[in-house]
């Protein structure tokens, strides 16, 4: 790992291995100016909007879902263990599954599009492949199951007694989450998130088949294995990494905030 | 069956007024398994049967994808395509799942019970998770410099005189591909293992040490047995992982070595959707029977 960030320092004279001939920020230079047809910027920008999406998305429904499961609900084994398939199912599988739904779809709206006769959109129609399609789809069957995982273990642990304080002070039932839940589940809420952005950050298997014309960043990164050899992949490793630990940093910090609040409320 | 999987701790309340149904709270939860999950599982099993041209797919019912994955396979002289492939396969997924099984049982036990303090214990195992922090491609292409043909291994082995020559086998081979799953995988094996481990009642292994038993013997009859269920949570996470990939096999070996992952992959990328369907419903029978087999010796709810 750290050879990683080492070498992405490298001269502009050296290889991909060592020695390393002078610290430069060459390739760092060279990265932003592009990569020959690959555009490096855009499909970072990609990752990083999926990767928001992804992390709201994935916190929402985990919360949602784990506020179900502590209530009387009706398949909670069947729900459950369909969530823990999702999450030891090989990729590949479900990525080619996703692809292959999308295009099955393409072919019914091209066949409706067609029946209609309106040729006009049929021509312009391209695909419903897409970022905030198929492949928000594909990183939410990946990053749902963890976030479902972190709430089991979250509430398992949540004493009762405050909602019921709560309950007796006759707050309804929002102002008990707002007020008395919420906070006091923040942090692992937070950790949720954590979960789903670095997820979809590095998603490669999943997104393989279901992504269409576009490539997300480490999608880009493993074409580029097999065609670049300069340091500038170090790079761009360097990089991603770095917004990666950013994130988390950022993260990490949020939830002390969070943290210490509720410590002075308490206190 | 309801109520071994709900999470315990709230007074089981009526649905007092205002309060929201369980059933919506689920809804886009449900939503999406179903939108992403089991209709793409459907429609793979319904495509496995399709015909296919060269640019689309048509709608039949045949036999034909899964009778040419198994061309040739009657032949005794000569081992099939399709079956070499999942002999490989099934290698790397013993040989990944035995390693990781040492070291994440060894490490898992090291964090368990050699450190007394709940700090460090902490501070080490987040230590652990450093290395899922950032991308699997990232980590894989760390390695070339170090086990290249001018990598630090090799120029270490020469100047040593160890080696004549630099050695060959170091990247882009099964050892490279054995290697990355160790490196990026062993977490897996780490986390559940060392979460049965805390629930093992200390005073056990004291027990064990005042009846006369050697370590091993507390080792191998006491704390095994009592962390079976997560040997086994991590080994299903390991198999699955190990039998699905293609992007590690493809970056560390070159794009050389085969893997189903990768045959699937490749056909896709041919449009050839009905046989990749067709590959995917045989390895995805395979691994679950896998699954089924280990979770026979284990109940998976009650670690939850």
């Amino acid at each position: 790992m750290f050879i990683i960030f080492l070498l992405s320092f490298q001269g502009p004279e050296g290889g991909l291995t060592f020695p390393m001939n002078g610290v430069s920020t060459h390739w760092f230079e060279k990265l932003v100016q592009g990569m020959g047809t690959v555009d490096i910027a855009a499909a970072l920008e990609r990752s990083a909007y999926l990767g928001f999406w992804v992390t709201l998305i994935t916190v929402v429904f985990s919360v949602l879902a784990g506020l179900a499961f502590r209530k009387n609900l009706k398949g909670a084994n069947i729900i459950f263990y369909t969530a823990v398939a999702s999450l030891i199912m090989p990729s590949i599988i479900v990525s080619l599954g996703i692809g292959l739904e999308f295009r099955l779809l393409d072919n019914a709206i091209k066949w409706i599009l067609a029946a209609m006769n309106m040729t006009e959109t049929l021509e312009s129609y391209g695909t419903s492949l897409g970022l905030y399609t198929s492949a928000l789809g594909a990183h939410l069957s990946w990053t749902l199951p963890f976030g479902l995982l972190v709430m089991f273990a979250v509430f398992n642990r949540f004493n009762p007694a405050y909602e019921e304080a709560a309950r007796d002070l006759r707050a309804t039932p929002w102002q008990t989450f707002r007020y008395v839940v919420l906070p006091l589940i923040s942090s692992s809420v937070i950790g949720v998130g954590m979960f789903g952005f670095t997820l979809s950050w590095d998603e490669i298997a999943r997104t393989s088949q279901a992504i269409g014309d576009v490539n997300t960043l480490p999608l880009e990164l493993q074409g580029l294995t097999t065609t670049v050899t300069d340091p500038s992949i170090y790079a761009l490793g360097t990089a991603t990494s770095a917004i990666s630990l950013a994130v988390m940093a950022c993260a990490m910090l949020v939830a002390k905030w969070f943290n210490k609040k509720q410590f002075k409320a308490t206190s | 069956m309801n109520s071994s999987i709900q999470i315990t701790g709230q007074a089981q309340s009526d649905l007092s007024k205002g309060q929201v149904s369980p059933f919506w709270q689920i809804t886009p939860f449900n939503c999406v398994f179903i939108l992403f999950f089991i209709v793409p599982l459907l429609l793979i099993l319904m495509v496995s049967f399709w015909d296919f041209n060269e640019y689309e797919i048509l709608p039949d019912f045949t036999f034909k994808n899964y009778l040419s994955i198994f061309d040739g396979c009657l032949n005794t002289q000569e081992m099939c395509v399709t079956l070499k492939t999942y002999l490989s396969t099934f290698k790397f997924c013993f040989t990944v799942w035995l390693s990781t099984l040492l070291i994440g049982f060894t490490l898992a036990y090291y964090l368990a019970f050699h450190i007394q303090s709940v700090a460090v214990q902490t501070a080490l195992f987040a230590i652990c998770t450093i290395p899922f922090w950032t991308s699997n491609v990232i980590r894989m292409i760390s390695w070339i410099p170090l086990l290249g043909r001018n990598g630090l291994v090799n120029k270490a082995l020469v100047e040593s005189g160890l080696a004549q020559a630099p050695v060959e086998w170091l990247l882009f081979s099964n050892f490279s591909v054995i290697l990355a799953f160790i490196h990026l995988y062993t977490m897996f094996m780490i986390v559940p293992i060392f979460n049965s481990m805390m629930r093992i009642d200390k005073n056990l292994i004291e027990a064990a040490s005042d009846s006369g038993a050697s370590k091993w013997q507390t080792i191998w009859n006491v704390i095994l047995p009592l962390s079976k269920t997560g040997i086994i949570i991590g080994s299903i996470f390991i198999i699955t992982i190990v039998m699905g990939d293609f992007v590690t096999v493809g970056v560390m070996g070159g794009q050389q070595i085969a893997s189903i992952g990768k045959i699937i992959q490749v056909e896709t990328s041919y449009l050839q959707f009905p046989l990749a369907a067709a590959n995917a419903v045989i390895l995805l029978s395979i691994v679950l029977m896998m699954i089924w087999a280990l979770t026979r010796m284990v109940d998976i709810r009650k670690e939850l």
